[in-house]
């Protein structure tokens, strides 16, 4: 590679005549405060420093007013949001710890590396915590699998996640992905991470102690990632390739190293703050460690190490190198801190100093050349109450009529059709690609309803998911929020755990659009209320905006990711229907739902209406019935009836389980393909030894949650019978078949 | 019976191995770092698998000059038990501690799943306590498990019962479905599926614990007889 010569820079003077601030996202109103600030111009390296910390994925400037109103708080929650992750107490002085975090804009541009470094970044969120990770999820998003762009982006983003997971010893257990024209051109690449950790080994990034050095770990910052912050904070465009330079280049060895350094050295007890350098790099570690302290700091850019010669300030302050860490220590403890990096082999240098007078120091060759106020850059950005106004489709939705389309005799046919749809066909194919079982803990594998993690030593586990059905939350905001919170808590409880708590992250399109704005609004309100029936406060998460496509704004895709715990390994239950004989029980009840549903889209190729609708307190109700029963010892197997409604779940339980099952269904006045197809809310299905069968549908009811017995589970096809007339009869081999070969089909 | 669990930098399968020990065996068990120079303490050295070095160069490549593995390569001649998994089985082959050589999956993508091994010879330390041709479900986990030898190096193989497990469902490749090798003394045993990770039932499957009570009984028996003498 030819080396890389900096061009010379413009003057504060220049910048301001010329308006370069707006190259970098700054508005003018934005730069007048700034100056305001800084009582003078400020000059290259300064604007740039402002530009990202005051960009929305560091600021949050355009969706502060909406987080607020998410419930943060909860007796379990020992650390909320604001840190690098959130922490959730589940007892014997033990605690989770979780975030999700997206890479959606580099995955787009260049999706190996921008995945990679989405595991990458979201792991050292959780290592800077003090945890050790034990377990990655994802949720992705992807165009119809049909177009090779798409088939590219799919297969080289799974391999990205791969190639980190896999090599930095951290199990990718579970995940979910939706494929929808509404996401070509703009992929969504969320990753999250999950640790473990005791109470009392809780750090925060703060840079305490005026005079204390401040330390930089991991391999020398170069010039990748220059306004990545930036980048991610406008929509993508024809010249978004042109910006591959903004995306990073991961080393997961290099992070395998820097993680276990950064734990021995936190379980050694000397560090004061650590904090990783994600999004804006050395900017907003140093700034945030500050700012949280009430501190200055002082940055001695000399020192940092440099992976190319000639970097300048601005350079080095912007570049978004990966696998880096801040932390700081007392002056005594700098030699044990030093030792602990050497046997790594991990680069760690003094580059800096914690101050008393509140600003943000730059020295270069002997020159200050950059001094902020940190409360200016952390705290001062200014938040907009962007104009928001309810968009034309949804209010033309309104009328549709769902069952506009003839009704649908062939369902075998409609089966199979929404079987091989990749959205819900088998992801082996793409978990295969990932280790699910390094750590020895993975006690429910991807493909059930919620992955499980034991932890060592104890009887508990951990259950994890993540979920988010953005055609819901397209056709109702609110609604599809609601239901993207229960939807996981459900798949929680069907794993045997009581959910928790969430993260979450907020992909949408331009805030700028009023409507993309009243869509993050009325998501933010249906999630919040869920969160706050189902006592699941929201711990931390990340905002993901300016997903946009030629044609528009990408489906709003407010991504929920929920831990759970399982208190004993023996509550512990999967999808699979288990043996011959068992009675199927249904929970909930089956309504003329289609909207937004897998078949419309499957069957159809439509995506209009309402979402199905969903009660809180009902939901509240179904959870916490099933999990006592599950707890009681009453339950085989549980599934949550989701995309393809009740035939694609007793076609997973059927497959999972490897037997098959005769159901018999009584249409309540619906037209068969609703009867079986409908996505209407909080349904599960269940399965008890018969002898148990009216045991469990009587606790069931008891707690006042409709429920019937609909059949046995056996032999080797899928038989339903609607009204006494069958309505599908299909082998399982057969259907087994159709959802394992879907997405390898596509993917030769 | 102690145990030495051998860290390189990007070992990641160190703690599912020692945990291994500790679960099936209760036996002492160490971490020892890549750097160190005497094993003489220990009666079997696990190479456990992961990502030494990142994989760079070549998988196994760079950690075959570890300081250690000169101590390795003493234990295996004095019949120590050497056993390496997935990354220590393509370390012991880059040693030259085992023949053959590991090479890209043939569908050329990392898979991770479970997979059937008929134990082929059922006489190593490793594996007296299954039946010979008994089939067992252990999990493979790579990117380069593609067992590859000449012709001649496989009749010797064949020649020496040096074949310990074969996979009934090829999954990447391997000549003549080769899943673990021994060298021709049988101490030492390289395989890329993983038997830490099928050493309890909470994960699938326990037929992974008794390649760890295989060890401990042919070292006891062994022990037991030399104490005799």
């Amino acid at each position: 590679m030819t080396q890389q010569v900096s061009v010379k820079e413009p003057t504060a003077e220049q910048i301001a005549e010329q308006k370069i601030y707006s190259q970098f996202g700054v508005s003018d109103s934005e730069y007048e405060l700034i100056k305001s600030f800084m009582g003078r111009l400020p000059n290259y390296t300064e604007i740039g420093v402002f530009s990202v910390m005051w960009s929305e994925h560091c600021a949050y400037k355009n969706s502060k007013p909406l987080l607020k109103r998410f419930p943060v708080t909860g007796p379990r929650v020992l650390m909320g949001p604001g840190e690098g992750a959130g922490i959730v107490d589940i007892g014997d002085n033990q605690a989770v710890v979780f975030k999700i975090e997206s890479h959606n804009h580099p995955s787009a541009v260049e999706p190996f590396q921008g995945a990679a470094t989405g595991v990458g970044g979201i792991i050292r969120d959780i290592f800077s915590m003090g945890s050790r990770p034990i377990a990655l999820l994802n949720s992705l998003r992807f165009g119809k699998l049909e177009s090779d762009r798409v088939k590219y982006l799919f297969e080289h983003v799974v391999s990205g996640i791969a190639g980190y997971g896999n090599c930095i010893g951290i199990p990718t257990v579970g995940g979910e992905i939706m494929f929808d024209d509404s996401y070509d051109g703009n992929p969504l690449v969320n990753a999250m991470c999950v640790g473990l950790i005791d109470h009392d080994k809780i750090q925060r990034g703060v840079a305490k102690g005026v005079g204390n050095p401040v330390f930089y770990v991991g391999p020398p910052t170069g010039r990748d990632g220059i306004h990545g912050a930036t980048f991610a904070s406008v929509e993508l465009s024809e010249e978004s390739e042109a910006k591959r330079t903004a995306v990073q280049v991961g080393d997961p060895f290099m992070e395998k190293l820097v993680m276990e350094s950064c734990l021995e050295l936190i379980d050694s007890g000397i560090v004061i703050g650590i904090q990783d350098m994600g999004a804006a790099g050395l900017t907003c570690s140093s700034a945030e460690m500050a700012s949280k302290a009430g501190n200055g700091l002082e940055l001695y850019l000399d020192q940092v190490p440099q992976r190319e010669d000639g970097m300048t300030p601005y350079e080095m302050m912007l570049s978004e190198s990966q696998e880096r860490m801040l932390f700081v220590v007392e002056p005594k403890d700098e030699a044990q801190a030093q030792e602990i990096f050497d046997r790594w082999g991990v680069i760690c240098c003094k580059v800096g100093k914690v101050t008393d007078d509140g600003r943000l120091k730059l020295y270069h060759h002997g020159e200050v050349v950059g001094d902020m106020p940190v409360t200016a850059l952390v705290d001062e950005c200014p938040v907009y109450n962007k104009p928001s106004e309810v968009p034309a489709y949804y209010v033309e939705n309104e009328s549709v009529d769902t069952l506009r389309y003839a009704e649908v005799t062939d369902l075998g046919g409609a089966l199979r059709t929404v079987l091989g749809s990749p959205t819900v066909a088998s992801k082996a194919w793409v978990y295969n690609q990932y280790d699910y079982m390094v750590r020895t803990s993975t006690a429910v594998r991807p493909g059930s309803d919620a992955a499980v993690v034991t932890i060592h030593g104890t009887r508990k586990g951990l259950a994890m998911t993540t979920d988010c059905n953005g055609r819901y939350v397209y056709l109702d905001p609110e609604v599809g929020g609601r239901i993207a919170v229960s939807e996981a808590a459900r798949n929680i409880v069907c794993s045997g755990a009581e959910p928790l708590a969430i993260t979450d992250n907020l992909n949408f399109g331009n805030p700028e659009k009023p409507d993309v704005f009243w869509q993050m609004e009325r998501a933010v309100d249906g999630m919040a209320e869920a969160c706050r029936v189902l006592d699941t406060p929201v711990i931390g998460g990340n905002v993901s905006l300016y997903n946009e496509n030629t044609t528009g704004s990408i489906y709003p895709t407010p991504v929920v990711g929920m831990v759970g715990l399982v208190t004993d390994t023996d509550h512990i239950t999967t999808q699979g229907f288990k043996q011959e004989g068992d009675s199927i029980l249904l929970l909930g009840v089956t309504k003329a739902e289609l909207g937004g549903s897998e078949f419309q889209y499957a069957v159809h190729g439509v995506t209009e209406g309402r979402p199905p609708a969903l009660d809180l307190a009902t939901e509240k109700k179904l959870l916490s019935a099933v999990l006592s029963s599950i707890r009681g010892g009453l339950v085989r197997s549980a599934h949550d009836l989701s995309e393809g409604g009740l035939a694609v779940a007793l076609a997973e339980s059927c497959i999972s389980g490897g037997v098959g099952a005769n159901v018999e269904l009584s249409a309540n006045g619906l037209r068969s393909d609703v009867a079986l197809f409908s996505e209407s809310q909080s349904r599960i299905v269940l399965t008890a030894a018969p002898e148990r069968a009216e045991e469990l549908k009587a606790a069931i009811a008891a707690s006042g949650v409709p429920v019937e017995i609909i059949g046995t589970v056996g032999g080797d096809r899928l038989r339903v019978n609607l009204d006494g007339a069958s309505v599908l009869d299909e082998a399982v081999a057969e259907l087994k078949f159709v959802w394992e070969d879907a997405i390898p089909c596509l993917m030769k | 019976m102690k145990f030495a669990v051998l860290v390189f930098p990007g070992s990641n399968c160190d703690i599912d191995c020692y945990k291994a020990v500790e679960d099936s065996l209760g036996e002492p068990v160490d971490y020892v770092w890549h750097t160190a120079t005497d094993l003489s303490a220990y009666d079997c050295i696990l190479v456990p698998g992961g990502f030494s070095y990142g994989d760079y160069l070549r998988c196994g490549a760079i950690s075959r000059f570890a300081p250690v593995m000169v101590e390795v390569a003493k234990a295996a001649e004095q019949g120590k038990f050497v056993l390496g998994i997935c990354n220590g089985f393509q370390i012991l082959t880059e040693a030259g501690l085992l023949p053959g050589a590991l090479r890209r999956n043939m569908s050329m993508k990392f898979r991770c799943h479970d997979t059937v091994l008929k134990v082929v010879n059922n006489e190593t330390p490793f594996t007296i306590d299954y039946a010979k041709d008994e089939e067992i479900i252990i999990p493979i986990a790579h990117g380069e498990g593609n067992y590859y030898c000449d012709e001649e190096t496989l009749a010797e193989l064949k020649a020496n019962h040096q074949i310990v497990f074969t996979y009934s469902d090829n999954p990447n490749g391997s000549v003549a479905d080769i899943a673990g090798v021994s060298n021709v003394q049988g101490n030492v045993v390289g395989m890329m599926p993983h038997p830490e990770r099928a050493a309890n039932s909470l994960l699938g499957s326990e037929d992974g614990k008794r390649m760890f009570t295989s060890i401990l009984k042919t070292w006891r028996d062994r022990h037991d007889a030399a104490s005799i003498r």
